[in-house]
């Protein structure tokens, strides 16, 4: 299967690439390649058939990461496996590192973007769960001006995301939660190793010295249109020392806030027994963690 | 549509073409510049034959268009091999191990195999399986392919000690 033709250039600022986006004509699709994993085999199978390839590799500025006051910020165009490997996302962040590890391979995660993985919107990709358990913000930017978008309301169903066709991602930045220790848990099952998950769960808490958990984040991908916050349980255990029975109880409030459908993979049934399998273990990942 | 003429350096030589923007680098090194030791299979990113090394780092030639390589550096599997001709250390313990049948994998295989001792030079097992986790062999059910790999580590390392 081989992508159908198009048009490519390369961009050397974001304003020509915004730019060259903003250029399209009436009807033609104009799309930003950054590492293309997921956008090339979209476009192999011709699920996608842009007539011009903006590509942003190369752009000064464009990747990197930053630890700031209080979020670590990434660029767009940064390998996942540069942030995987990152002492800085690891110690401040240390939900997306877990979740970095199991995006695809380490030959796509050498290759494809925090930016790609985000403005694709795939829903049981690892990157956007993190984003969204962990309230990311995600600036764009487009001829007219910055716009930032938060992660909560930016993945708006399969494949789709709140992006606009001539904005180009530049930043995403991943709160870094401050005060008591923090743990952080990652948990999903895939028919193979690295395979797009049939479910992922993931998890970050904040214990006080006594134990207490001040703060937690848990969230669920591959069971909804988007990666969902479980807000019920969140509340349920903030102010518990995370228990096993407290978790447990917690756990019933997962089928409410889920609406997982039946596929080739699996049923609409299992994922909902595997979300809540998940992210119990997840949560008891990131307790452990934060207790060590 | 335009072709672009590009330059890269592929197995330390400066090669240059003219391609179309759809081509893949795969495509680009196997009928193009002739290098057909790197194998396609599925053509979308999932079963790890066509693995390359860009810029050091191994990734899926597939999945790459050939414009993008432009001024980038590629090795192939026909890097691996000594300057003489004569294979390389990882390919004889892949023969000696008997880790293939078809052959189909294994460039992929010794791409992954190459970049993972390139940067842990003891591997253990499980770190051996999850570096070829991307690449799908049909034949040998991988146990050899993971021996060969942990037999080449153990002789670079008896070699240097
Ligand atoms: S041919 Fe590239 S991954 Fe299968
Ligand atoms: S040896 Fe046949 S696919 Fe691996």
């Amino acid at each position: 299967m081989k992508a159908a033709e198009f048009d490519y250039i390369r961009a050397d600022s974001v304003a020509a690439a915004c730019a060259a986006l903003a250029a399209a004509g009436p009807g033609e699709e104009r799309k930003i390649i950054a590492g293309g994993q997921t956008l090339v085999p979209l476009m192999a199978m011709r699920l996608a058939r842009p007539a011009l390839l903006v590509d942003i590799d190369g752009i000064p500025g464009l990747d990197g990461i930053e630890a700031r006051d209080s979020y670590v910020a990434i660029g767009a165009m940064t390998r996942q496996r540069a942030a995987e490997l990152s002492p800085a996302v690891r110690d401040a962040v240390p939900l997306l590192a877990r979740a970095l590890r199991f995006v695809g391979h380490v030959q796509t995660r050498n290759r494809g973007t925090v930016g790609g993985s985000l403005v694709h919107g795939d829903p049981s990709a690892e990157i956007p769960l993190a984003a969204v358990a962990l309230d990311a913000e995600l600036e764009a930017e487009a001829t007219g001006g910055k716009r930032t978008y938060a992660a909560a309301s930016f993945f708006e169903g399969p494949m789709v995301t709140a992006i606009a066709p001539d904005e180009c991602l530049v930043e995403a930045r991943f709160p870094v939660w401050n005060g008591g220790r923090i743990g952080a848990g990652f948990q999903e099952v895939a028919s193979r190793r690295g395979d797009f998950a049939i479910v992922a769960a993931a998890a970050q808490v904040a214990l006080d010295g006594g134990g207490t958990c001040t703060r937690i984040a848990a969230a669920l991908g591959g069971v909804a249109p988007g990666p969902v916050r479980i807000a019920a349980l969140e509340d349920a255990l903030a102010g518990t020392r995370l228990e096993d029975g407290a978790i447990d109880a917690a756990l019933a409030s997962v089928g409410g806030a889920i609406e997982p459908d039946d596929d080739l993979h699996a049923t609409a049934a299992y994922r909902g027994r595997v979300a809540e399998v998940l992210l119990g273990r997840a949560i008891r990942e990131a307790r452990d963690e934060a207790r060590a | 549509m335009t072709a672009r003429d590009i330059s890269l350096t592929v197995n330390g030589e400066i090669r240059r073409a003219n391609v179309m923007p759809r081509m893949t680098l795969v495509d680009l090194l196997r009928d193009v510049l002739g290098l057909t030791g790197t194998h396609i299979g599925c053509e979308h990113g999932v079963c790890g034959a066509c693995s390359i090394l860009l810029d050091g780092v191994p990734v899926r030639s597939c999945l790459i268009f050939a414009v993008q390589a432009d001024g980038h550096e590629v090795t192939t599997v026909e890097g691996l091999a000594d300057g003489d001709g004569e294979i390389g250390d990882l390919q004889d313990a892949f023969w000696e191990c008997h880790a293939m049948q078809c052959g189909y994998c294994t460039p992929g295989m010794l791409i992954a195999g190459h970049a993972l001792l390139a940067e842990n030079p003891a591997p253990d097992t499980g770190e051996i399986r999850e570096a070829i986790s991307g690449n799908l062999c049909r034949c040998t059910g991988y146990t050899q392919i993971v021996e060969a790999i942990a037999l080449c580590a153990a002789r670079r390392r008896e070699g240097e000690g």
